[in-house]
């Protein structure tokens, strides 16, 4: 089965209430854990799930995400076995977005890796540490294989880059709203409704805001201001607690209506 | 936009290899840094005021040193050491942050943050923080913090913070990655003072420019003194800064052999070993695609090494180029070869390495050796051996008792 392009823009569409996307860590506790909670989150309510392949060397995240690629690693979680969750995952009917540094998807082979995350029905792929400069040829690929790209804008990202950076992303544009790293934040900074105002005359597509948001008035006020949220570390501590995730989704739902 | 418009081209490239592999936050920090390196590189402002610290601050320049009793001992060849162990805090690591401190300064930022394995590139950043007046954390993994205790106690006594990294494999690898995600968060205000020609570009391109003064010097020296150029350049790579720093003045003098040595800790074939050029393939860590311990899914490997300064398994992207274009070659050196390098320059020449280029010492004896006495050899000494007596003395203490 094979995810149709345009369903991962149209899942993260705001439609006056705000989407909610959920990030996991592939193999976080176990390989088959990591697909049971994949699958009770694809009910809760969510419009999209992204899912972490591990990476030794994680630049962009915290403490949490840190530790739970290290649980992943231990457990030997790879490319292969991260293709095999998230496959078992999109079943559920939920667009599932890969989040992976490049050096894995490289040491895989990046048109193999394109060919077989369409092949598993995914909808698209995040690459943190692969900025638009860098990102031909591996981004051609992925498009080949009608999946879409997602591209990160930051609040550091300077005009000119915004533009090029949002005609090279698909599905959605992910906008980082915090300078730093992944992990949850109590606050989120101020200045939201500029920087997604500055992101939209660049775009048509959703916009989602991601990195530190873990709670209900995060939510609350991103509505309006973003197309969606993406919660990950709040998420991945729940599951790393042995905790419901599920419950989280809930409680976060409440602030995006 | 059209949707084929072209990316902005990225410079920094050696072959395939470089870039600027990084979170989108650092972007704009990169650009500006290569913009500012290139303003100040052309201002004879800027130049001076370099060339006023390389002398009165760094101890430029250092000497070039007839090794004669360790030509001797190797079967009558002429070794040669350029003498960086003779650089203000002990390495030549003290060339590249005084340079990046004046960066800081050019670009208004107040604080500068630092990796370390050995120490020394800690030591001299804290160096540098404080003879410009400005704020230093150190990031340090803790199994560094113990081998070079001595390093730590002068970067505290100079004022920085030292951050103890608690991950992975608790040395340089994650030290630096710690010190990347401190700079992801805190780019608007902190200088990323990078200690080798690792990393996004510009930072291999600016170590470098920053570290040929080595070679700039030590090739002029060797003409002065010898009226001809050495057959062979030997310098230990770790990151690779000293290297390519006396590498460089020497590129275009094709018949000048070019040789790195890298860490074979317990033995290439053992695992247990930091050589990126001699036993890895090209991946990316820490923003550039170079040469890479890594397993076959592509996760980095935890590697070993006597010394603090080479136990890091990424390698400069311009290494990775020489290798494969075969203007350098590269060879490995395990850690028993280097005690004993150590030991032998120590007491034939009353100069006590540090234990990187030992590596290079040990090299240059195979190859004095085999060149017999017409063989001419220059040698980078990078740094001095004072902070390395604990893990020597502890080497030689396991001797005893096996
Ligand atoms: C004395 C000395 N030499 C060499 C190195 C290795 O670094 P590089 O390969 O960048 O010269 C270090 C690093 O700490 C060092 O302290």
């Amino acid at each position: 089965m094979k995810t149709a392009t345009g369903s991962l823009e149209q899942a993260l569409r705001a439609t006056g209430d705000l989407k909610l996307v959920a990030y996991m860590m592939a193999g976080h506790p176990n390989k088959r854990r990591s697909i049971e909670a994949g699958k009770r989150l694809a009910g809760s309510g969510i419009a999209a799930l992204e899912i972490g392949i591990p990476f030794s060397d994680p630049l962009a995240d915290g403490p949490v995400i840190q530790r739970a690629g290290q649980i992943a690693l231990e457990h030997g979680m790879n490319v292969a076995g991260a293709l095999e969750v998230a496959a078992a995952i999109a079943t559920e009917g939920v667009p599932v977005v890969l989040m992976t540094y490049i050096n894995p998807v490289l040491a895989y082979d990046p048109r193999r890796f394109a060919a077989e995350a369409a092949q598993a029905g995914l909808a698209g792929v995040i690459v943190p540490d692969l900025p638009v400069e860098e990102s031909e040829p591996v981004a051609g690929w992925l498009r080949a294989a009608s999946l879409d790209t997602v591209f990160m804008v930051a609040p550091t990202t300077a005009e000119d880059r915004l533009a090029s950076i949002c005609d090279r992303s698909s599905g959605f544009v992910y906008c980082v709203t915090v300078t730093g790293i992944t992990g949850v934040r109590k606050d989120l900074p101020p200045g939201m409704k500029e920087l997604f105002g500055e992101v939209r005359r660049h775009t048509q597509l959703p916009v989602a805001a991601g990195f530190g948001i873990s709670r209900p008035e995060h939510m609350k006020s991103l509505r309006g201001v973003a197309d969606a949220a993406v919660v990950g570390s709040a998420i991945v501590d729940e599951i790393d607690r042995g905790g419901d995730p599920v419950a989280l989704i809930k409680e976060l739902l409440k602030g995006c209506r | 936009m059209a949707r084929n418009a072209p990316t902005h081209p990225v410079d920094g490239r050696y072959g395939a290899y470089g870039g600027q592999y990084v979170p989108e936050t650092l972007m704009g920090a990169l650009q500006e840094l290569e913009k500012v390196w290139h303003e100040a590189k052309a201002d004879p402002q800027f130049q001076l005021e370099l060339a006023g610290h390389r002398h009165a601050f760094v101890g430029r320049p250092t000497p070039l040193y007839a090794a004669t009793r360790l030509g001797e001992h190797f079967g009558g060849a002429h070794i040669h050491l350029k003498r960086e162990d003779l650089c203000h805090t002990g390495a030549h690591k003290l060339n590249n942050a005084v340079g990046q401190a004046l960066l800081a300064l050019r670009m208004g930022k107040k604080r500068v943050i630092a990796e370390t394995g050995a120490g020394q590139h800690g030591v001299a950043a804290a160096t540098v923080c404080a003879r410009f007046g400005l704020e230093c954390t150190v990031y340090m993994g803790t199994e560094d913090m113990r081998r070079q205790s001595m390093n730590v106690r002068r970067m505290k006594l100079l004022g920085a913070e030292v951050v103890e990294v608690t991950s992975g494999t608790k040395t340089l690898k994650d030290a630096t990655s710690e010190a990347i995600r401190d700079w992801v968060t805190n780019v608007r205000s902190t200088h990323y003072i990078i200690g080798s020609v690792v990393g996004p570009h510009p930072y291999p391109e600016m170590v470098r420019d920053l570290q040929r003064v080595i070679g700039d010097e030590a090739r002029d020296q060797y003409l002065s003194v010898d009226g001809r150029l050495p057959d062979v350049v030997v310098a230990c790579v770790g990151g690779g800064s000293n290297a390519i720093g006396i590498f460089t003045a020497f590129l275009d003098d094709k018949d000048v052999m070019l040789v790195g040595v890298e860490a074979a800790g317990k033995g290439v074939k053992t695992g247990q070993h930091a050589a990126s050029l001699v036993g890895g393939r090209p991946g990316v860590l820490h923003g550039s695609y170079s040469y890479l311990l890594q397993d076959g899914d592509g996760q980095v490997l935890p590697t070993h090494s006597i010394s603090a300064g080479l136990d890091y398994p990424g390698v400069g992207p311009e290494h990775s180029f020489l290798r494969d274009i075969e203007r350098a070659e590269y060879v490995a050196v395990t850690d028993a070869e280097a005690l004993a390098a150590f030991r032998l320059c120590t007491r034939l020449e009353g100069i006590m390495p540090a234990l990187e280029p030992a590596h290079a010492l040990h090299h240059a004896g195979v190859l004095a050796r085999e060149m017999g006495s017409g063989g001419r050899i220059l040698v980078c000494l990078s740094g001095r051996g004072d902070k390395d007596m604990d893990s020597v003395e502890d080497a030689a203490r396991a001797e005893r008792d096996q």
